[in-house]
């Protein structure tokens, strides 16, 4: 019975604060609220998230891997820039995987990626992503989550209407947002207009390995594509980029491509123009653009120049190309999960234009057209608009898709995502960003099939968010709850670099797929050993190939002797463990490259030149095991006349 | 409350029972049996040299007879996988970084090779063998090589030529 007293006056207790906690929420706006608001982000320790996201990194030039909804950090994927912390870039293999037409170009400005579809479904497969500086687009894979593939991509300049899948990932577009002289050449800079041209891109993806491959590009007026869209469902063979500088200015765009009241969406029928390429349609181009692709195999990148693209001349295909009238300089271009709807968000604007597919088949059919540019059709406004969205906000960028018939728009300039209803256009919600939102993420959300419950703002201005760290801070990021009515902002995180677009699937779709080791009986690389017997030293005059393998917790050899000042050597470092997430690394000291971070059952290359006479020790860079500090050993370096030969062993 | 305590005190008999796993038991001359602490066994024998054929250790193998003859298919399968997978710490002629596999089947059963090699881990945590031998070496913790029952198979029967 004593008991029973205790559990009362405990309860009593307990009810009591409740009830005044209750009165202090009144107050602070937080509390009882707020902790079931804490429930909703919190993963328990050793739990996993529910959905993956995939944050462009911008100038980081990488693609870093988030989990909802906690917004905890999985990995960053090295894409266009150079990553000490695995070595890519570094790495005799992988270095060939930032060649370009300029040179190794060890940077680029990763923008939007886009996870591959199926039926305009995601499939998981692949994630495509765009170089934004020096026009590329890169194949991720979801199995290994390495960077597998980039293309360059000729004629264009700032590559921004990229990188983006239609529904059966038969093509990745990529489109040019800086007109530019097509072929390049040396002119006035002040003869741009009527000259400079647009290319939109069509990359061929191949279903079974990914590869890609330059079906066409379409020569475009001069205009700025600033982003895209592919039709899906029914609208499924189109393909939407908004535009804006139909002004054609080449200097102070910031007013001189301002000055019409209208830009264009210009809707692109693909299947069209590929019929016409397929039939022997197009002009063969001399061109020069690297292709490179990474090889799970043997571990290795190669690089080849191409030297020659297919373009088409817009006149040549008629039918296939039209220009949709969209208000005040319009950046985001969404279709939504039905494709009926284009939606133009004019950034200079309050509204959001929305555009009907159904309307724009109409016109076209009964050929309703209000003049041309460079005898592209253009169609009336009224003729195609579905409805104007009067969103109460300033400076629509982007839209995404619930699902369930909603639409999230950002609004940049009032910073705040605005959530409305498609057919109707009316406004059901909006909540605030911090701050100055860009692009939103809904994981599915530019599919078919939305996976609506959370959405993932992405803003440019950090501000008072976190604790301040100097002058730069990294941008925030919010997940709101949108599974019910209102959204509900639950948590807020930073992310890196300047992401701009995102993407992201449910767990089940990628984790399963994930892979754990590379076999090391299916290790092809010309330089892996198979096993630690093959360890050996081969010289071929300045240059020494050094056969090495490395497990639990040594090197093989480990002792090296007969190297001379001025050779080059090459390790080439098989890692010999088959568990999950034992890798080892790699460092040799004044060595002017990184570290390299080696996958169980990989094989990866470092080059050393040794400059100076001594023993020198290289060691593993990655905390393996109790007895990860002794993995370690040491190469004598000998002056360039010397004739010590070569020799290396371990424990002798 | 006399309800809930006595499950209580069976479960802590119990507990205190199984704890005696970890000792050994020996017939004395007049038949009677005596337990051995497990720490005087180990103070006098190292791990690599114990004979624990009676012990078929802790995992998925839990039986395992052998035919009376070698299967040459088998062990030349195994001695390629040994190569690849387990010399860069197994050396045949000489103690490495783990103990050499020669005349590993007078010393240890095949099911406790077996759960060895396909899972250490589960092993050093749960088996006293194990555990020994991972201190006896230098704390250097076996590799999971993520081989298969069936490559692990090979590679016994690859030791089993090793006498």
């Amino acid at each position: 019975m004593k008991t029973n007293i205790f559990l009362k006056s405990t309860l009593i207790i307990g009810l009591i604060t409740l009830i005044v906690g209750c009165g202090q929420n009144g107050n602070n706006g937080s509390g009882a609220l707020g902790s079931s608001i804490a429930e909703k982000v919190y993963v328990a320790p050793g739990e996993r998230d529910e959905q993956y996201a995939f944050l462009s990194g911008g100038y980081s030039g990488n693609l870093t891997v988030y989990g909802l909804p906690s917004g905890r950090l999985f990995k960053e994927i090295p894409v266009f820039s150079q990553f000490p912390t695995s070595g890519y870039g570094y790495s005799e293999e992988t270095k060939p995987m930032l060649n370009t037409s300029f040179g190794f170009i060890p940077w680029d400005d990763l923008h939007h990626p886009d996870i591959s579809q199926t039926n305009g479904e995601l499939d998981g497969r692949w994630i495509f992503a765009n170089g934004n500086n020096t026009p590329r687009i890169a194949r991720i894979s979801l199995t290994t989550f390495e960077t597998e593939e980039i293309i360059e991509v000729p004629n264009s300049a700032g590559n921004h209407s990229s990188s983006f899948i239609t529904e059966n990932t038969e093509y990745v577009v990529a489109g040019t947002r800086f007109a530019v002289p097509v072929p390049q050449q040396d002119m006035p800079i002040n003869e741009y207009k009527a000259n400079f041209k647009g290319a939109l891109t069509f990359i061929a993806v191949d279903q079974e390995h990914g590869h890609m491959d330059i079906k066409f590009q379409l020569l475009m007026p001069g205009f700025n594509y600033d982003l895209s869209h592919p039709g899906r469902g029914k609208s499924h063979g189109w393909f939407f980029f908004s535009t804006y500088n139909t002004e054609e200015a080449n200097t102070l765009l910031e007013v001189n491509a301002s000055q019409n009241d209208k830009d264009f969406i210009a809707a692109i029928n693909w299947k069209k123009i590929e019929e016409f390429v397929n039939n022997g349609g197009g002009t063969k181009m001399a061109a020069n653009y690297a292709h490179n692709v990474y090889d799970e195999s043997t571990h290795m990148a190669t690089s080849t120049m191409k030297k020659e693209v297919l373009t088409v001349n817009p006149m040549d295909v008629p039918g296939a190309i039209y220009f949709l009238p969209t208000p005040k300089s319009p950046h985001g271009c969404d279709v939504d999960p039905n494709g009926e709807y284009i939606i133009g968000a004019g950034k200079l604007s309050a509204n959001i234009t929305v555009h009907s597919f159904d309307k724009m088949l109409a016109a076209i059919e009964a050929e309703k057209f209000d003049g041309d540019a460079y005898g592209i059709p253009i169609l009336n406004y009224d003729d195609v608009l579905a409805g104007s969205v009067q969103s109460g906000g300033l400076g629509p960028l982007h839209t995404e898709f619930d699902g369930r018939g909603n639409a999230y728009t950002t609004f940049f300039i009032s910073s705040e995502v605005v959530k409305w209803k498609l057919d109707t256009w009316e406004v059901v919600d909006r909540k605030p960003t911090y701050y100055s939102v860009g692009h939103l993420m809904i994981p599915g959300g530019n599919s078919r099939k939305p996976h609506g419950k959370y959405l993932v703002a992405m803003n440019k201005i950090t501000k008072d968010r976190y604790l301040p760290t100097g002058p730069e801070m990294e941008h925030s990021a919010q997940i709101y709850d949108i599974s019910g009515e209102k959204m509900e902002l639950l948590y807020d995180f930073p992310t890196h670099g300047e992401p701009h677009y995102a993407a992201g699937a449910d767990a089940e779709l990628i984790m399963n797929n994930s892979k754990k080791i590379y076999r090391l009986d299916e290790n092809n690389h010309p330089y892996g050993i198979k096993n630690p017997g093959e360890a050996r030293i081969e010289r071929k005059g300045k240059e020494v190939h050094i056969y090495m393998s490395s497990i639990r917790s040594h090197f093989t050899p480990d002792n090296i002797e007969g190297i001379k000042v001025g050779d080059k050597v090459y390790f080439h470092i098989t890692n010999h463990e088959q568990d999950f997430d034992v890798p080892h690394g790699f460092a040799m000291i004044g060595q002017g490259t990184s570290e390299i971070l080696i996958m169980p059952g990989q094989t990866k290359t470092s080059l050393w030149e040794p400059k100076q006479v001594g023993v020198w020790p290289f060691y593993c860079t990655d905390f393996c095991s109790a007895l990860h500090q002794e993995m370690q050993g040491y190469i004598r370096v000998s002056p360039a006349n010397s004739n010590i030969e070569l020799s290396w062993s371990l424990d002798e | 409350m006399k309800k809930l305590i006595t499950p209580l005190i069976v479960l802590l008999a119990f507990t205190i029972a199984s704890c005696g796993g970890g000792e050994s038991t020996d017939t004395a001359d007049d038949g009677s049996v005596k337990k051995k602490p497990a720490s005087m066994l180990e103070s006098t024998v190292p791990a690599s040299e114990r004979i624990t054929l009676d012990n078929k250790g802790v995992g998925r193998i839990k039986d395992l007879p052998l035919d009376a003859t070698i299967d040459v298919e088998m062990v030349a399968r195994g001695e390629k996988i040994f190569n690849t997978n387990c010399s860069a710490c197994h050396k045949i002629d000489k103690r490495f970084i783990g103990p050499s596999p020669k005349g590993i089947m007078k010393r240890r059963s095949p099911e406790w090779i077996m759960n060895m090699i396909l899972d250490p881990q589960l092993m050093v945590e749960q088996d006293r063998c194990a555990k020994d031998l991972l201190i006896e070496f230098n704390g250097a913790a076996m590799a999971n090589q993520n081989m298969t029952v069936e490559q692990a198979r090979d590679i016994l029967e690859y030791f089993r030529t090793l006498d």
